[in-house]
């Protein structure tokens, strides 16, 4: 039993104190400020993280392989941006909605093979494709372009009651949730996950095991550009805009909270179960200074590169001590 | 087949590829842009005649990013990398400016004419404390590598998503403009016609020269990138050869700042050296020197940088917005990667394998005819 224990704590540790950790900066944010004791400022946590949970669960499985995706942010801004420019000329959203998706999955793909094939480092890959999507964000307008949709605006708009408390919700906000279960259940219930795996703790001895490591990679990189075309599609819906400055260094937040949550960089190790408390944390360390208000913005950068640091830390401990002991 | 083997020669040539884009670049340049190489005398009242042009904008625009190339191709070399650079050049112009004058991110400045010959700090000082910040920055990333062996990637990603939020904090979240005259001249000045920064560049890179090449420091540079652990146990210390690298990457990347910051007279945490990061890891990738570590070319890297900043320009002679430039750039990079990459190799040496063959192969189809 007791071996059993230390083995639970050696292998969720992390998980725990990312856990631990939230509902401290929770409880210290409702101590400071009575007004985020509502259960209003809990649920504006998913509402505005939504997107970055989004790209977060996509990173996580890129991650999990050993790789690293920093295009998120650059597809974010192509989304939002192409999809504005589209709505504008007049196209339907029931196709502009499944054209982005498309585009994402595309997106992500080229880039898988690019990495898989011409052996390029992800974090060189994805650099490249996050500069070619902003700048094609860019080509598309040069301004922000506001989304006057009526679809759109209902999903915006349209604010979703919750049945036991006084709270709501709006649509959009329930894709990262949806998600973070499709996540859950491709990486425990398939063979796919168990591949994501194994390739993340030895590609070598993933291929000689037979696995199909190249089809994986690129799968988990397409799945990562879905992710971040649906977050696209969330940031454009919640801001009504598309800009190619949209999401500027959400890459770093998206890295920040898989780490958070419990995943090695080095892959292999973590689960995508912590992902959704990584970005919780950060987003409460946002309405925190939101509540405050008189403190640098900039003090999230700070304060998430912190984190991230002792977590980094924090895993070394638990990790290696569960590969070794 | 003489000639071939010098063909492969130059091919295999450090220089090759960099140059080689130069020229393109360059030619493409003289065909579309007539104007690119136009080079005049201008009377400047402040800083005395010098030359203008395209050609020498290259040069002084430049001179940043070779400075930090000339950095990070002593990281890449040791097969780690620093993503921290574009927020080391905003911390370090950042404490330049508030050493000017550090009431200026309370307040804005009303009376320009006063402001421009008073400096809270003397200069020397602003200039020492400048890189002294820099270096730290560069220490910071050396110790987390080497002490708390994280990977680099992330090691100094933690600096670049902290670092713009520490030079905001340092300029308290303006964009501090420098009134202050005698700063600019690191990025305006002139000596003998020729931009100061230009000299910078040159004295940096002839230090690392010695360093790296005078020195057993480079040996170790590229024995650590090819294999530390064979190093370690051959008795060369890992750690503080990366440390060294790291350090030293982060002091160029403070003369950038101050560059940068001197050249544009102000210091904007968010936008000083933006994408910094990205164009470095390119002009060193051009250079030659693989990411993986190993050996490396100082030079070549400028050379790289140089190319990046041709390239820009002449994008922008042909009239590109400022912001698409990214997706260009982000062309660029690929086929960079796709000329560097392992397929490409195996095309080349079967094509020049081809070449060689073909003789006999012709030899062998006479003979053929003849019986």
């Amino acid at each position: 039993m007791a071996q059993r224990v230390k083995f639970f704590l050696l292998g969720y540790g992390p998980l725990l104190t990312t856990i631990v950790v939230f509902i401290l900066a929770f409880l210290i944010g409702g101590w400071l400020y009575p007004a985020m004791r509502s259960p209003q400022v809990f649920l504006n946590l998913f509402i505005n993280g939504g997107s970055l949970l989004l790209v977060s669960i996509g990173q996580t499985l890129v991650i999990l392989t050993a790789g690293i995706d920093l295009s998120v942010g650059g597809m974010i801004a192509l989304t939002s941006t192409a999809s504005a420019a589209l709505l504008r000329a007049g196209v339907s959203p029931y196709i502009v909605i499944p054209l982005m998706v498309i585009m994402g999955v595309v997106f992500g793909f080229t880039l898988g093979c690019i990495i898989q094939y011409l052996k390029v480092q992800p974090f060189i890959a994805t650099l490249m494709g996050l500069f070619f999507a902003r700048g094609m964000a860019y080509i598309i307008s040069l301004e922000s372009v506001t989304i006057r949709d009526s679809f759109y605006k209902s999903l915006a708009l349209t604010p979703l009651q919750l049945p036991f408390v006084d709270a709501y919700i709006y649509i959009p906000t329930l894709v990262g949730p949806f998600m973070l279960l499709v996540a859950i259940y491709l990486t425990y219930f398939t063979r796919f996950g168990r591949t994501i795996y194994a390739i993340g703790n030895n590609e070598q001895s993933a291929l000689l095991m037979g696995l199909p490591v190249a089809r994986t990679k690129i799968a988990v990189y397409a799945f990562s550009g879905l992710c971040s075309a649906l977050a696209g599609i969330v940031f454009s819906i919640s801001l009504l805009a598309g800009y190619g400055q949209f999401a500027t260094g959400m890459e770093l937040d998206a890295i920040a909270s898989v780490v958070i949550g419990g995943t090695s960089l080095f892959g292999g190790i973590g689960s995508v179960i912590g992902t959704p408390f990584g970005v919780l944390i950060n987003q409460t360390i946002v309405s925190i200074l939101q509540f405050n208000g008189t403190l640098s913005s900039w003090w999230t950068r700070i304060g998430v590169g912190v984190l991230t640091l002792i977590f980094i830390g924090i895993q070394s401990v638990f990790y290696a001590r569960r590969k070794y002991g | 087949m003489k000639n071939s083997s010098l063909l492969s020669r130059i091919r295999e040539s450090r220089l090759f590829l960099p140059l080689g884009a130069l020229v393109l670049i360059l030619a493409f340049d003289a065909v579309y842009a007539p104007g690119f190489f136009k080079l005049g005398i201008i009377e400047d009242p402040v800083y005395g005649n010098h030359l203008y042009g395209n050609l020498i904008d290259v040069l002084n625009d430049g001179a940043p990013l070779a400075l930090v190339a000339i950095g990070m191709t002593l990281v890449i070399a040791t097969g780690g990398i620093d993503l921290s650079v574009g927020a080391v050049i905003a911390i370090s112009g950042a404490m330049g400016a508030v050493l000017i004058n550090p009431v200026l991110g309370q307040q804005l400045q009303l009376n320009v004419e006063a402001a421009k010959n008073a400096t809270n700090t003397p200069l020397p000082i602003i200039v020492l404390a400048t890189l002294a910040a820099g270096t730290l920055c560069g220490l910071w990333n050396g110790l987390l590598v080497t002490k708390a062996k994280i990977q680099p990637i992330v090691a100094t990603l933690v600096l670049m998503v902290a670092g713009r939020g520490i030079a905001q904090l340092i300029t308290n979240g303006q964009i501090m403009t420098i009134y202050y005259t005698p700063y600019f001249w690191f990025g305006n000045g002139f000596i003998l016609g020729l931009p100061v920064s230009i000299y910078i560049v040159l004295a940096v890179a002839i230090l690392a020269w010695v360093l790296v090449r005078k020195t057993s420091i480079g040996l170790f540079l590229e024995s650590v990138g090819i294999n530390a652990k064979a190093s370690y146990y051959t008795g060369i210390d890992e750690k503080n050869v990366k440390l060294f690298a790291y350090t030293f990457c982060g002091l160029c990347g403070a003369i950038a700042g101050l560059i940068l910051s001197s050249y544009v007279h102000s210091a904007d945490a968010n936008n000083l050296g933006l994408n910094y990061e990205l164009d470095a890891i390119l002009a060193v990738v051009m250079g030659g020197t693989l990411l993986a570590g190993g050996r490396f070319s100082i030079f070549a890297s400028i050379v790289g940088a140089m190319v990046i900043w041709t390239f820009t320009l002449t994008v922008y002679t042909l009239g590109v917005p400022a912001n698409a430039l990214l997706a260009a750039k982000a062309m660029l990079v690929m086929l960079v990667i796709l000329l560097y990459s392992e397929f490409f190799h195996l095309f080349l040496n079967r094509l020049s394998e081809w070449r060689a063959v073909r003789p006999e192969v012709q030899k062998g189809a006479e003979r053929g005819t003849a019986s």
